[in-house]
């Protein structure tokens, strides 16, 4: 029994790790812009995607298609600040979540027409002989997974901590205007953050394609998720946040493996939902009024 | 692939263009189409589309069905019934003589309503039992039945003696009906389910749900799904060491399914219709010219591999066909001549409608298959 | 008043034109369309009321359509229930629901009301596909009878069309003397600032969830006459993506214009009638205008008229100065 205990943690786990990574996104681009970026899933879609195609179509290496493909997502998310959020400034928070909706319907769209509808795979990046720890069993891949995901975490904290850009950034989250006041181009922040977050949600894209494969249309349900850790984490970007993708994570395997399968989501948002009820401010935050 | 599609885009506006000069000449006939083309059962969709055009291009480059042209007005029901209904009143309206599809079950059930009331001859490609029972005077269809699958695999898994068997299925439209007759058959055939789990059509990870398996001990596992779900399941299902017999069913029959789960699908058996393995069909197979055909034309016009969901939308055009040619093309006539379809060999199988039966094919519409060496073979 | 007797004047030429639209379409497919933009009307509309005036997300109005259609058919179909109570039945019964999960629901703000109704529509998603023995899961309930009066039954567009509209243009009434009254008033209130609202004395915890519950109970009347119009229904339609549709028929028809409602519902469910001949490239085109009809009218539809009035005033001045 404990043995199995152990492997719906890792499986949890290894899917939280993904739905960090997507959370985090969200949260960066909510920080600096107050915009819940409906995109994001499509970032992670087009990592994955892309990922495939410079590998099976162009046959690159691997890693050159990799850098690709994560070159090629930032390169949409900052022409998608640029094109639709910037001129959009100054409308309504809710005018700019429909921009986003309409923004990932046009990209998943585009993606369709360019790859087709079909389900494509990508090799593992190193074999994909299974380990086992005490009794439970993983693939290399995943620990392809919980690495990047360390490391994504610490160039984060690094960069959002002890550089200047990502202090600025971390001003514009606290107070947009006093930000510009104290002569930080909001506008650049704003967009650094689109490519941060569209950087990371594509790399979250390939490392689990090797996995959970890619298609056209794998972004809507995951990005749904990660907005879920991002609240979970008090749309925190930073480590508030992978909690919660994790624990979201670890919650669907428990409740797949010993409730219930069919209602493994219903058991996690309920949960969320009484979370919420009762720590309306986030599972970590200190109780505070709504930021914004 | 873009400027294919452009291309194609072009090229069905000048059939669109040209067909509506030659329908002042000679009236056409006009034929509805209801496929879910985007959206989540796309996969059944586009094969669907591409082979009822392919059908229709060859009848008319051979002159039409009784000199008459045929025209193909395709719907997109994204997979959604409000659209499909919105779709086929539009169908009905324009005057087609009869409808193939919809794609989905789902789709299918919303707009049998209509059909029935407005008396146009409806041809389903969609596998749901309840489509065609009780019999609905107007409504027929070519996808097997899921209980034709089911009993060709618990027969298989009788002859082997593994009578404890966990289920895995996808909680859409198509597993749901897989899992209902799965466990409606289990009973006839002596077979206890020890595990009844479903998994959501966009999960990624289901190595819990395996996990869970593992544990109690089940001497076969009969996952019901369509990529990528099962392929990402014999992944995990591999991880995981399980070492039972892994059965599928044929909503991942296709090439597409190896080239997903890699060297985890080996070993993995499936019911299947016979178009996966045409060219392996014994030569007295009465369906292997047709087959062979198909699968030819298929890669000829859109280079890729021709499969039964296509073979769906191939069969409801040949047999809409069959009954225009002997019967002439009004709705009453077509209704008539088609229940009256007796051995007709099409891609999903061997064909007899009548007045009792309107999906038409036995449990020999299935073969068994199993993946060996990278490649589909047949169980004997 | 003067304005009083424009909102009742803008009301009768909207039911006029509502009741003479069937001559123009009638014997078409499009009258069919016209009768789903009637049920899409009132959904917008309750989310308008929601959204629009008190300032309030919600994420899963879909799942209020759903339990609607689904108690009825539910009730009509495994239980022979009459149509009528049926309806009457859910909109209660959906009624109460909101109002009971309003309270928590709604002490939430931003975003994380965004989440915890998306979350409630999902978990709601998930019963009508995994309680199969009562819904027919994921393939869906068939056998909904149609609306009948006596031995007159609902059974073809046109009837159905008059019916939706009948009802529709009721909640429309409804909702325009609702937001002209003392409750719109403060409704707009907790919109600019809860806390003012508070402060003069508006009940706004109270008023919330009142505003949450009607627009719940709109919902579920909407579904139900989906539900018997269609007499098919399946999961598919009241997932995550209609919420979002109807959040986007919201803000392209106009945040807090009841007529808003309406016009973003007619092209957002007409659109993809003459985007059909786009074949694939519709959900590319679709995208694209959804990005570009929120870049540049912001307002939504229902500012055309203010925007090009002003304009067609002008050239006229400049003809007559011509002549």
């Amino acid at each position: 029994m404990s043995e199995q205990l152990l492997q719906y943690l890792l499986s949890g786990l290894s899917t939280g790790a993904i739905y960090s990574l997507i959370g985090i996104g969200f949260a960066i681009i909510y920080n600096s812009t107050g915009i819940i970026n409906f995109a994001q899933g499509e970032f992670f879609m087009l990592g994955g995607m892309s990922t495939y195609y410079f590998l099976s179509v162009a046959h690159l290496p691997l890693p050159v298609a990799m850098l690709l493909a994560v070159l090629l997502t930032t390169a949409v998310g900052v022409l998608f600040e640029r094109l639709a959020i910037r001129p959009l400034r100054n409308a309504s928070p809710l005018i700019l979540v429909i921009i986003t909706i309409g923004g990932s319907i046009l990209i998943r769209g585009i993606a369709m027409l360019i790859w087709g509808k079909d389900t494509h795979s990508i090799p593992m990046f190193t074999g994909n002989e299974p380990l086992t720890i005490g009794g439970a069993t993983i693939l290399p891949q995943h620990l392809w997974i919980f690495g990047i995901t360390l490391l994504i975490i610490i160039i984060n904290r690094f960069y959002f901590y002890n550089t200047v850009s990502g202090k600025a950034m971390r001003a514009c989250s606290h107070n947009r205007r006093a930000a510009s006041l104290v002569g930080i181009d909001v506008k650049r922040m704003v967009l650094f953050a689109f490519a941060i977050s569209s950087a990371m949600g594509s790399v979250a894209g390939i490392i689990s394609a090797p996995l959970t494969m890619t298609s056209y249309d794998v972004g809507i349900m995951l990005g749904l998720k990660g907005f879920c850790a991002a609240i979970i984490g008090g749309m925190s970007s930073g480590i508030a946040t992978v909690f919660g993708g994790l624990l979201l994570g670890v919650l669907e395997a428990f409740g797949a493996g010993l409730i219930s399968s069919g209602y493994k989501d219903a058991i996690a948002f309920i949960i969320l939902l009484l979370i919420l009820f009762i720590r309306p401010q986030g599972l970590f935050k200190k109780a505070e009024t709504e930021r914004v | 692939m873009l400027t294919n599609k452009l291309r194609n885009l072009f090229l069905s506006a000048v059939c669109v263009l040209a067909s509506a000069a030659v329908a002042t000449a000679a009236p056409t006939i006009k034929v509805g189409a209801l496929f879910a083309v985007t959206g989540p059962a796309s996969f059944l969709g586009e094969p669907e589309r591409n082979s009822a055009q392919m059908v229709v291009n060859q009848i008319n480059a051979a002159g039409g069905i009784r000199r008459q042209k045929v025209e193909l007005i395709v719907m997109d029901t994204q997979g959604d019934a409000t659209k499909a209904v919105q779709a086929a009143t539009r169908l009905i309206k324009e005057g087609v003589v009869a409808i193939i599809g919809p794609s989905t079950t789902g789709d299918t059930m919303a707009v049998i309503p209509l059909v029935e009331r407005a008396k146009v001859p409806l041809i389903s490609c969609s596998a749901g039992a309840k489509i065609t029972e009780p019999v609905k005077p107007w409504v027929f269809k070519t996808a097997q039945n899921d209980y034709l699958a089911v009993t060709k695999i618990y027969e298989h898994l009788v002859k082997h003696k593994l009578t404890k068997v966990a289920l895995l299925t996808v909680s859409d439209s198509f597993g749901s009906s897989g899992r209902e007759q799965l466990k409606a058959l289990a009973g006839r055939y002596g077979i206890t389910l020890v595990a009844d789990d479903t998994y959501g059509p966009k999960d990624t990870d289901m190595t819990p749900q395996l996990t869970k398996i593992r544990g109690l001990h089940a001497q076969a596992l009969i996952c019901w799904g369509t990529n990528p779900g099962p392929a990402i399941i014999a992944r995990n299902a591999r991880q995981l060491g399980l070492s039972i017999p892994l059965f599928m069913s044929h909503g991942v029959s296709s090439k597409k399914f190896i080239d997903l789960a890699g060297s985890a699908s080996e070993g993995i058996i499936l019911p299947s219709g016979r178009v996966l393995v045409a060219d392996l069909l014994p030569k007295n197979d009465k369906q292997k010219k047709a087959l062979l055909a198909f699968v030819k034309e298929y890669q000829k016009n859109f280079k890729a591999e021709g499969d039964h969901f296509g073979g769906h939308a191939w069969d409801a055009m040949m047999l809409l066909k069959g009954a225009i040619e002997r019967g002439g093309a009004s709705r009453p006539a077509i209704r008539a001549q088609l229940e009256k379809t007796r051995n007709f060999a099409g891609i999903g199988g061997i064909f007899n409608y009548s007045p009792t039966d309107h999906s038409g094919l036995t449990k020999d519409a299935f073969v068994l298959v199993k993946v060996k060496g990278g490649d589909w073979t047949l169980v004997k | 008043m003067g304005t009083e007797r424009n909102v009742l004047l803008k009301y009768l030429l909207f039911s006029a034109a509502v009741l003479v639209a069937p001559i123009f379409f009638s014997g078409g497919y499009l009258l069919n369309v016209l009768v789903f933009v009637g049920i899409n009307t009132m959904l917008a509309l309750a989310l308008n009321l929601l959204l629009g005036y008190a300032g309030q997300i919600s994420l899963g109005q879909a799942a209020f359509f759903g339990l609607g259609s689904y108690i009825s058919g539910v009730a009509t179909a495994n239980y022979g229930m009459n149509p009528w109570t049926a309806l009457v039945l859910a909109a209660v019964v959906v009624g109460v629901i909101a109002f009971t999960i309003g309270f928590p629901i709604l002490k939430l703000k931003g975003h994380y009301l965004a989440m915890s109704t998306l979350g409630f529509g999902i978990i709601i998603y998930i019963l009508f596909n995994e309680t199969i023995d009562l819904t027919g899961g994921p393939s869906g309930l068939s056998g909904i009878p149609y609306f009948s009066v006596g031995e007159f039954q609902f059974d073809s567009d046109l009837k159905n069309y008059f019916l939706i509209w009948g009802f529709a243009l009721l909640m429309i009434l409804f909702s325009v003397n609702l937001v002209n009254s003392r409750i719109g008033r403060a409704l707009r209130a907790i919109h600019d600032s809860e806390v003012a609202a508070r402060v003069m004395g508006v009940n706004a915890r109270l008023l919330k969830v009142q505003i949450f519950a009607l627009s719940a109970v709109f919902s579920s009347i909407a579904g139900s006459l989906y539900a018997h119009t269609m007499t098919f229904i399946s999961p598919a339609s009241f997932g995550f993506n209609f919420s979002v549709e109807l959040l986007t028929m919201v803000v392209i028809g106009g945040l807090g214009t009841v007529y808003g409602s309406f016009l973003g519902a007619a092209l957002l469910t007409l659109l993809p009638e003459f985007l059909r001949t786009l074949q694939d490239y519709d959900i590319v085109f679709y995208g694209l205008l959804l990005v570009l009809m929120t870049m540049f009218m912001p307002g939504g539809l229902v500012r055309i008229p203010s925007l090009v009035l002003p304009f067609l005033a002008k050239f006229k001045v400049r003809r007559q100065g011509n002549a």
